[in-house]
């Protein structure tokens, strides 16, 4: 408890620590997402260019 | 040796390729250096004896403030290179990083501003270091924007280009402006000349913490980087190559 308590400086230190490990992971999900996302275009266009081709 | 290396990493299937290779070995020491870190700062350093268990706040607002500062130097010298040698690797970078260093930024800002509540009595003061961090918020914002409004790639590179190398005075200023004025932020303990001013069982975890969040930058921005470049070169043999063969 004394731990969560932070000496009195919970209100600050906890809402600091939350927010940056919830940024941490967001960029995680944006970069991975934004990467997946383009990979699926590139795809989809390689398949209807070799669509055209045949 | 250097320019061969240099102009290899300047190839967009070469770069996709060792950046693909590269992720794991960023990202997984990022990971275990970052919970470390973390647990040492909040659970094994010892209080300060001035601002008590209120310090404990700098294991996630140094690093982010450190992250906002070189995302932004990253930014602009990878657009300088791109502007000069037309290296669509070195825009391909540039474009990877303001919604990184956009959003620690604003991590700093916000932590910075919990730190500043109980220290100085205010969430918000116009500290030059507060106004210049605040200004790099915008000067990321303002990059963001430029590349969403202009359509056409190149001119989007150019354009937002020029806005990063203009913007990266701010940089400096933003680590000096503690020196060079009166700030009620504290001189830098870490990033200075001479030794750091902390007691080792405070300052490892800090620098777990700041090694941790630079290994953690260059994993993003290698995957951010790789899908860049497919969105440029999705029409190019080589993206063909890669994707339509065994897979990237």
């Amino acid at each position: 408890m004394q731990f969560l308590r932070m000496g009195g400086y919970a209100a600050y230190v906890w809402p600091s620590v939350l927010l940056t490990v919830a940024v941490v992971l967001l960029n995680v999900h944006w970069a991975r997402r934004s990467a997946r996302a383009a990979l699926a275009v590139a795809r989809r266009r390689i398949a209807l260019q070799r669509g055209a081709d045949a | 040796m250097a320019w061969t290396w240099f102009h290899r990493f300047g190839s967009p299937p070469y770069f996709y390729r060792v950046a693909g290779t590269l992720t794991p070995w960023f990202a997984w020491p990022a990971g275990v250096l970052c919970v470390a870190g973390l647990v040492a700062g909040l659970a094994l350093a010892p209080p300060d004896y001035q601002q008590g268990d209120g310090f404990r706040i700098i294991y996630v607002h140094a690093p982010a403030a450190w992250l906002s500062l070189m995302v932004y130097t990253v930014m602009a010298v990878s657009a300088a290179v791109g502007l000069i040698w037309r290296m669509p690797v070195a825009h391909a970078l540039s474009a990877a990083c303001p919604v990184i260093g956009a959003s620690f930024t604003f991590v700093a800002l916000v932590t910075g501003s919990l730190w500043g509540r109980p220290m100085w009595g205010t969430f918000w003061e116009w500290d030059p270091r507060l106004t210049s961090e605040l200004l790099l918020l915008f000067l990321y914002l303002g990059y963001m924007w430029i590349r969403s409004a202009i359509e056409d790639t190149a001119r989007a590179d150019r354009a937002s280009a020029v806005l990063a190398i203009v913007g990266v005075v701010n940089v400096p200023i933003i680590h000096y402006s503690v020196l060079w004025w009166n700030s009620l932020h504290q001189a830098p303990s870490v990033m200075k000349l001479g030794r750091p001013t902390m007691p080792a069982s405070m300052l490892v975890p800090l620098l777990m913490m700041l090694l941790g969040f630079t290994l953690y930058f260059a994993a993003l921005l290698l995957v951010r980087a790789r899908g860049e470049l497919l969105r440029r070169e999705r029409s190019t043999r080589w993206v063909a190559e890669v994707i339509g063969g065994a897979g990237p």
